[in-house]
């Protein structure tokens, strides 16, 4: 179901944490249903706090947001229906394989015992994870693990999907698979926020950027507006004159 | 491709809901068991060894104290070291919470359209599993020492669910403690506290037997309750109950768990909300 509406929204978000201050000042984000919307930022930017609140893992202080056409304090059960959260804090767990790890998530996500079976079985193929799948996750590479990881977040094939630096610490072979991986997802309709350091992972992913520093949005347009709006060749001029500025 | 299906969020699907997420949580504790055995077998080497060392190398000395054979005292003492080993579970419970917190799995779950308690209370139905696997291999290494029940199978298996009850409390203490400590390696550190929990208590020496001023806290002690309530059910050898906690174990030994219970689940799940803060 596509719509016009944002598949996320949200506008003066507010967040500070107990002696260190604000950590979002008023982020406003509109995602368009479909596409691929990087955050862009230093570390501390307030990227993974932004991720956390639309994904019910952290609460608001103030402001709005709505994901997937949902209130995200009052309805946290029907935005968790609807999303998949992937990255640097949601975890697989290390100890199971990949298929237990993938049939208990599916359970979890509410399938029948049968239904987990084969969604699992469909992502392991999916993800390249098949030789691996009874191998306990504790002897996968970073590759793999991210692959499974995303697996995980695709279980009930969510409309939102959120990755916190999906390829950070990753080599630069895996980084191009899980690339490869967020391409063929928002081909297939997912919206996905992805939040990155990296100015090439946005620059090559994302059809728009929203760049924070310091908890305040600094820059908002693609690729290639934000390049011309500092007259420089490329992202990351833009970047350091945009951060530095603000 | 899967489709959504919506859930019908009545009460009665809720609580169908939670006890499915429940078990399937614990399926994953059971299962972390059978591919590390290791855990499972260090657990269980703690009342293993308690019963050769204290029943065989103090026993001896610790039934003249009480003016009883060794054989008697080893009657004694079997009670005491399967409450006993229900405290020592705690230890697992908190490292594997703590885990969960460090490692992120807490956040995936909390993110999933799951029921919230089912997210700590899979640990505590993994935790009595587990606990019934302990008692069993327990009971056998009981009876091959010579220890007996002496008033039939239902005092066995009242004395059991008591057991399993005392564990189901210590196990929210545990993770109630998983959640508040900073990590795993503090949940270690901190690991020798279940000894004064463990043998401040009618387990291992009589409390009249105590210095006064330590007695009343043992007594006091939620495991002397289900300690000399199970020696009652058993039939074995117990020490004077002249306290009113000592009279009263067998109620004493399902109201304290409850009230464990009562304080430490909405406590944990109160901190559980406030992880993402």
């Amino acid at each position: 179901m596509i719509t016009d509406e944002p598949a996320i929204w949200t506008q003066g978000l507010r967040k500070s944490y107990p002696g260190r201050g604000a950590a979002l000042d008023g982020i406003d984000l509109a995602v368009a249903p479909g596409t691929i919307h990087g955050l862009l930022g230093p570390n501390g930017a307030g990227k993974t706090t932004t991720v956390r609140i639309l994904a019910t893992l952290a609460r608001l202080d103030s402001g709005q947001a709505w994901v997937a056409g949902r209130n995200v304090v009052h309805d946290r059960a029907g935005v968790r229906a609807r999303i998949g959260v992937a990255g640097q804090y949601a975890a697989v767990d290390e100890v199971l394989s990949g298929r237990q790890n993938l049939e208990m998530f599916a359970r979890l996500y509410r399938m029948r015992a049968k239904q987990a079976r084969q969604r699992s079985g469909e992502l392991l193929e999916r993800f390249g994870l098949v030789e691996a799948a009874d191998r306990a996750v504790r002897g996968y590479s970073g590759g793999m693990r991210r692959r499974l990881d995303l697996a995980v977040s695709l279980i009930r094939s969510p409309r939102v999907l959120f990755l916190d630096e999906p390829t950070t610490g990753l080599d630069p072979r895996s980084r191009i698979e899980v690339w490869d991986a967020v391409r063929e997802l928002a081909d297939s309709g997912t919206t996905v926020l992805l939040t990155t350091q990296y100015l090439e992972e946005a620059d090559r992913l994302c059809s728009r950027i929203t760049m924070v520093d310091r908890g305040r949005v600094v820059a908002e347009g693609s690729p290639a507006e934000l390049k011309s709006s500092v007259g420089g060749r490329d992202l990351d001029e833009a970047f350091l004159l945009l951060t530095e500025g603000a | 491709m899967s489709t959504l299906t919506e859930v019908a969020d009545t009460h009665g699907s809720r609580i169908t809901w939670a006890a499915v997420d429940t078990w399937v949580v614990a399926k994953r504790h059971l299962l972390h068991l059978v591919r590390r055995p290791d855990e499972l077998l260090g657990t269980l080497m703690i009342p293993v060894m308690a019963v050769a060392m204290f029943g065989f190398v103090f026993g001896e000395a610790f039934g003249v104290a009480m003016d009883v054979p060794g054989s008697e005292y080893r009657e004694f003492l079997l009670p005491g070291l399967f409450a006993l080993t229900m405290a020592f579970g705690i230890g697992n419970t908190t490292i594997s919470v703590a885990e969960d917190v460090r490692g992120g799995v807490l956040d995936r779950m909390r993110s999933l359209p799951m029921s919230p308690v089912a997210v700590l209370a899979g640990r505590a139905l993994a935790d009595m599993i587990l606990a019934v696997v302990e008692l069993s291999i327990l009971l056998a290494l009981g009876t091959l020492f010579g220890w007996q029940a002496h008033l039939g199978l239902g005092g066995v298996i009242a004395a059991l669910g008591l057991l399993i009850l005392l564990r189901m409390a210590f196990s929210w203490v545990g993770i109630l403690l998983g959640l508040l400590v900073s990590g795993p390696e503090a949940a270690m550190k901190y690991f020798a506290l279940v000894f004064p929990l463990a043998m401040v208590a009618d387990t291992i020496v009589p409390t009249d037997l105590m210095p006064g001023w330590l007695a009343i806290p043992a007594e006091w002690n939620p495991l002397s309750s289900t300690v000399i309530a199970t020696r009652e059910l058993f039939g074995n050898t117990a020490g004077p109950a002249t306290t009113w906690v000592g009279e009263h174990a067998l109620t004493m030994a399902v109201l304290w768990p409850v009230a464990i219970i009562a304080v430490c689940l909405p406590l944990a799940m109160a901190r559980l909300r406030r992880l993402g803060r």
